[in-house]
């Protein structure tokens, strides 16, 4: 048997590791992983790199025609009259559909079934769908769209938070939320913050405000709808949340789920974007119906920034008290959430504005207070980090500040505060395993931080920050008590392995760790292995690829399924070789003994015979987190089964001519528990680095008379790679005991840090604080400007004016 | 997706074809080089022409040749990769191929032509939209309304002269072989240009830019420097090519300054030129030539980035060359 290829990993890819390496698994494969932990292949690499990967635009079906939508000019308006004649009598015109042919509400909130496919009564944003054609070719579609008549009445729009919380201001949704334009509304309070206040040697209050921005994933999204004739409806899209687009496409469509088959096929990068259902979809589906053909919509960039529910405008205020040293005795944080014209993911969004702040600090008393108001802009929804990534923002610039207000070394402060493992938060939060003082230790030592922190020339700068995140929402969207993932393990006479999960590789590379993950249990070689996910009728239900849940969860659910063939396997195995199943492994597509490798036998022929014996070798597996949470309203946002802590180190340099800054490394150290393949591991935390990056100074998401003044990627500024800083991963490892071989999430958490980094390593530089993102060069120099003449910065020689 | 209008394209064999082309299609017809201009601009329905007739094959345009004179000829469908690269340029004429290097992305500057940065269409950010936001903003000035939406009581249109190439072809004096119906005439590049975003050169819809002359340095030297949020895919947010030659004895013997993306033209910075001919590059002049720079630029809110930081930057990359120059003459 020749050795599988992944047991090649040079020695010097091990992953740095935390002191600790206790194993949190069962004994039987304690000391000897052959794939996990080892830098493998990709699965299905060389499709991808070549260019072979078929996305959803690039599927080609007989008698296939083009759907368009055709969207508002208006941010807020009155919808009179919608007339389709003329574009129904257009030659090469197949169907089209308006508001009145799809009047059910939905949302993927429970708590906010506020939408509808298309427009009905009223128009909330400049983008919003009113009507769609699906024609046979584009420029039918196209044409059939502008000879749609619509009439208008336009009302005065609300384009800001402060609009919005006038209760004089016209609202936008007549029938959802509170007083003015308040979408949601959250008041908690856990152990009386005011005594907390009284105890502190140091009270510090700030306003922060965090620029929304987008997903700006490769690919823009896209589907295909097409009908059966026995009725039933099969669409490919590309979605991270297939489970939830099947719920709501049978909703908007009222057809029951067990007609509606949801594919996501491989998918051009997600972020949050593409984690509900939208209009396209539901027209996509409804065109087809009434067109008899199948149906493509693909949605041009601009389109995308309409529809993408990208991360929330936050404003931001925080009074925290600290003791002389620096130890945190209460926080008191209020947000306001520029939600946009809907509630998509808001209400979830708000309370994740408040939930995490109890970490990776101790904060013994706590309360937050949140509001979301509708705005006629573009929905707002979830974008890696979720809600999370704004108050971290907040919360470290200020606890820089309040380092230096105490003349407190940053790292040290935090070091006292951070959070223990095996313990909880004043919020009702479980933390089980948890290095983010390693984090804090690697990441400092790396960068030499402490010698160089406000000691760099005028100029140049080193900034830090730490955050936490979760392995995967404790809670679905919608209760129910079932599992949050499943999976399912055939293996084939021939010793290949298919695994059924429903979870969407979007990038991510979940089709990766389940083969893995199986392969591990199973002995085999991951090339064995092939994975069918993101198909509601092939496999079990996974929630979807948000919340840094898949590893975790789908993980367990193949870990469940592959070992429960695996004990098929040893029960045979131990029969042929007359040994005890406790001194069986598995690996190398063998079965052997512990204590005498030579005694094994084939994979093959122990599945041979296990399925002679058992019958055919299948099983699920799935995953429900434990119980979790606190015993109040609003405390299902927040609960994980485990969660993740990073720190990152920034090193900027300032032109202090040009103002341009330079991030000319980042450089962050990440508790994953264990990276079930270290590769994987460093491209989801230099990915998020560079996400963060952008976020911090370039990407934002503005409007210009009720327009989103920048709805392409070449106004939209997303960084290139040749102004990306260096960035430097340092992998953490502390098992966890629940996750899967140990494993927590890697693919968001390493995001939030990195943007309080800059932001922090920028005042180090310049002495100017910025409590706003993004950091441009025009900011820089209108602050440069003011602390000159307000003499709070003396006058380097370079600085013009 | 944003789809192209169907249109016919055509590849004459030579210029003279090109115009004939043009004539017989009339103002259906658009001439293309490398399509990185006209081909978004279509798919933004700015544009749609039943025909287009392809420049970019045209091998009399394809050749950078030396003149007479010692300079250069530069046919003008040149590529814009070619500048950066050319080993004649790069020597003699380095700003050009420092321009040309900052223009957009490796790939656009694979298909992008000369003589199309020349005749880059001029741009704004109420402009260069699709159709639907067009129509969500009321259309505007250059395209479908007669409002400027920049500045919405004003009787003129504001959109922005981009190109990189041109402010350092005009710091070095280039001229331009414009080839029409009877035959080419060569005028000074600058001539080219006008101060109006709704018709911003002066050349006849069946004229092609066939090639640009740049005459020999003789001792100038021009620095082009450009303003961009992003080291790669950007247009210039302000730009400033700045040409200088300087006496034996160290005084400026010639200035040029020329500024882009801030002006419907390329914007030249005559009170600075002025004000350094003749004199020693002193810290006080360089310090007083900016502040003319400054004075003279009057950026609008119609391309990326602020008001404030453009202006202020226009300045600082025209003092900064002008730094560079008075260092490598330390006599001056």
């Amino acid at each position: 048997m020749p050795k599988p290829a992944s047991a090649t990993a040079p020695p010097d890819a091990e992953p740095v590791s935390s002191p600790r390496r206790d194993r949190a698994d069962g004994p039987a494969q304690a000391d000897e992983l052959h794939i996990i932990g080892r830098r493998n292949l990709k699965y299905e690499h060389l499709a991808k790199a070549t260019g072979g990967t078929k996305y959803t635009a690039d599927l080609k079906l007989p008698r296939l025609c083009f759907g368009r939508l055709l969207r508002s000019p208006y941010p807020h308006a009155r919808v009179l009259h919608v007339d389709t004649r003329k574009a129904e009598a257009m030659p090469g015109v197949f169907a089209v559909i308006s508001g009145a042919d799809l009047p059910e509400r939905y949302g993927i909130m429970p708590s906010s079934q506020d939408e509808t496919a298309f427009a009905i009564d009223k128009v909330r944003y400049v983008g919003e769908a009113v009507a769609a054609v699906a024609a046979v070719d584009e420029l039918t579609a196209e044409q059939a769209c502008n000879a749609i008549e619509v009439l208008y009445e336009p009302l005065p729009a609300i384009m800001s938070i402060d609009e919005a919380l006038d209760p004089e201001k016209p609202r936008i949704h007549e029938d959802q939320g509170g007083e003015g334009n308040i979408h949601k509304e959250v008041h908690l309070e856990f152990e009386s913050p005011e005594v907390g206040f009284a105890e502190a040697d140091h009270v510090r209050e700030d306003e922060f405000f965090f620029e929304g921005n987008t997903h700006a994933p490769m690919e823009n999204h896209a589907v295909i709808a097409q009908y059966e004739l026995h009725g039933k409806l099969t669409v490919w899209s590309s979605t991270q949340t297939p489970h939830y687009v099947h719920r709501e496409l049978s909703k908007a469509l009222s057809m029951p789920t067990a007609q509606i088959r949801i594919i996501a096929p491989p998918s051009g990068g997600a972020f949050g974007g593409k984690s509900e259902m939208f209009s396209h979809e539901v027209a996509a589906a409804a065109l087809a119906r009434k067109a008899g053909r199948p149906v493509l919509i693909e949605l041009s960039r601009e389109e995308v920034f309409y529809c993408h529910r990208g991360r929330h405008p936050v404003r931001m205020r925080i009074k925290t008290g600290v003791r002389k040293d620096g130890s945190i005795t209460a926080m008191h944080f209020q947000s306001w959430l520029d939600g946009g014209a809907y509630g998509s993911y808001g209400v979830a969004t708000t309370y994740y504005t408040g939930a995490l702040n109890t970490m990776p600090y101790k904060v013994p008393r706590y309360a937050f207070d949140g509001v979301r108001v509708f705005t006629n802009k573009p929905p707002c929804g979830p974008k890696r980090g979720h809600g999370t990534v704004q108050p971290r923002f907040a919360i470290e610039c200020q606890l820089d500040k309040i380092a230096e207000d105490l003349g407190l070394d940053p790292v040290g402060m935090r070091m006292r505060n951070a959070v223990d493992p095996m313990s909880g938060t004043v919020n009702g939060l479980r933390i089980t395993s948890c290095a983010v003082r390693d984090t804090l230790r690697a990441a400092s030592q790396r960068t030499d931080f402490q010698a160089r922190f406000r000691k760099l020339p005028f100029g140049t700068g080193i900034g830090l920050a730490s955050s936490v995140y979760m392995s995967g929402a404790g809670l679905p969207i919608y209760w129910n008590p079932m599992p949050h993932s499943g999976a399912m393990v055939k293996i084939d006479r021939g010793g290949g392995v298919a695994i059924y999960c429903g979870t969407t590789d979007i990038g991510q590379d979940s089709d990766s760790m389940l083969a893995y993950i199986v392969s591990e249990v199973l002995g085999v070689d991951p090339i064995d292995v092939r994975v069918c996910s993101g198909d509601t009728d092939l496999t079990p239900v996974d929630l979807g690829s948000y919340s840094s849940r898949v590893t975790f969860m789908a993980g367990n659910a193949a870990r469940q399924a592959a070992e429960k063939l695996r004990d098929l396997l040893l029960d045979v195995a131990s029969e042929r070789l007359e040994t005890p199943r406790e001194r069986l492994r598995l690996g190398g597509r063998r079965i052997y003994n512990r204590d005498d490798t030579d005694r094994a036998i084939d994979f093959i022929e122990a599945v041979q015979a296990a399925e002679a014996r058992f019958g055919t070798l299948a099983a699920a597996g799935s995953y429900t987190p434990p119980k979790l949470g606190g015993k109040y309203k609003g405390s299902g946002v927040g609960p994980s089964p485990a969660y993740s802590f990073t720190t990152a180190v920034a090193e900027v340099s300032v032109d202090l001519e040009t103002f341009e800054l330079h991030v000319d490394k980042v450089t962050i150290a990440h508790d994953c528990g264990r990276a079930i393949n270290p590769m994987i591991v460093e491209g989801q935390i230099e990915g998020s680095a560079y996400m963060g990056y952008g976020e911090a100074v370039m990407e934002e998401q503005v409007f210009r008379k009720g327009l989103h003044k920048k709805p392409s990627l070449l106004e939209y500024k997303i960084p290139t790679i040749l102004e990306t800083p260096a960035l430097e991963s340092i992998i953490v490892e502390g098992p966890d005991a629940e996750g899967p071989f140990g494993a927590k999430e890697a693919g968001e958490g390493p995001l939030s840090p990195v943007i309080p980094a800059i932001a922090n390593a920028v005042y180090d530089a310049v002495g100017v604080r910025f409590d706003a993102t993004p950091i441009t060069s025009d900011r820089i120099m209108r602050a440069l400007d003011r602390a000159k003449r307000e003499g709070r910065i003396a006058e380097p020689a370079a600085l013009a004016g | 997706m944003l789809r192209l209008t169907p249109f016919t394209y055509v590849t004459p064999a030579s210029v003279a074809e090109a115009v004939q082309l043009r004539k017989q299609y009339g103002d259906e017809a658009a001439y293309m080089g490398g399509g990185t201009d006209l081909l978004p601009n279509i798919k933004h329905r700015l544009a749609e022409p039943k025909f287009v007739i392809g420049l970019r094959s045209l091998r009399e345009m394809q050749s950078i040749v030396r003149e007479e004179s010692g300079g250069l000829r530069l046919g003008g469908s040149v590529r814009l990769s070619q500048l950066e690269h050319s080993p004649l340029v790069r020597n003699e004429y380095p700003a050009l191929a420092d321009a040309a290097a900052v223009i957009s992305s490796p790939q656009v500057r694979r298909v992008g032509t000369l003589g199309g940065n020349i005749c880059l269409d001029v741009r704004c950010n109420y402009y260069n939209q699709s159709e639907h936001w067009r129509r969500a903003v009321g259309f505007c000035m250059k395209k479908d309304s007669e409002i400027c939406r920049v500045a919405p009581g004003s009787d003129r249109c504001w959109a922005v002269s981009s190109a990189d190439t041109v402010p350092v072809l005009l710091a070095h004096g280039a001229q331009v072989a414009v080839f029409g119906p009877a035959g080419e005439r060569l005028l000074p590049l600058e001539e080219l240009y006008r101060d109006d975003g709704l018709v911003p050169m002066a050349l006849q819809p069946d004229e092609v830019v066939a090639a640009v002359r740049l005459p020999p340095p003789n001792g100038l030297r021009v620095v082009y420097s450009k303003l961009r949020i992003r080291m790669s895919f950007d247009f210039p947010l302000v730009g400033a090519a700045t040409g200088l030659a300087l006496d034996v004895d160290g005084m400026v013997r010639q200035s040029r300054i020329f500024l882009t993306a801030v002006a419907s033209l390329p914007m030249r910075v005559r009170a600075a030129e002025e004000l350094l001919i003749g004199r020693p590059l002193t810290d006080e002049l360089i310090r007083a030539a900016g502040d003319q720079v400054f004075r003279s630029t009057h950026p609008m809110d119609n391309t990326e980035g602020s008001i404030p930081h453009r202006k202020r930057m226009a300045r600082v990359y025209v003092e900064r060359a002008l730094r560079d120059f008075a260092r490598a003459n330390p006599d001056a």
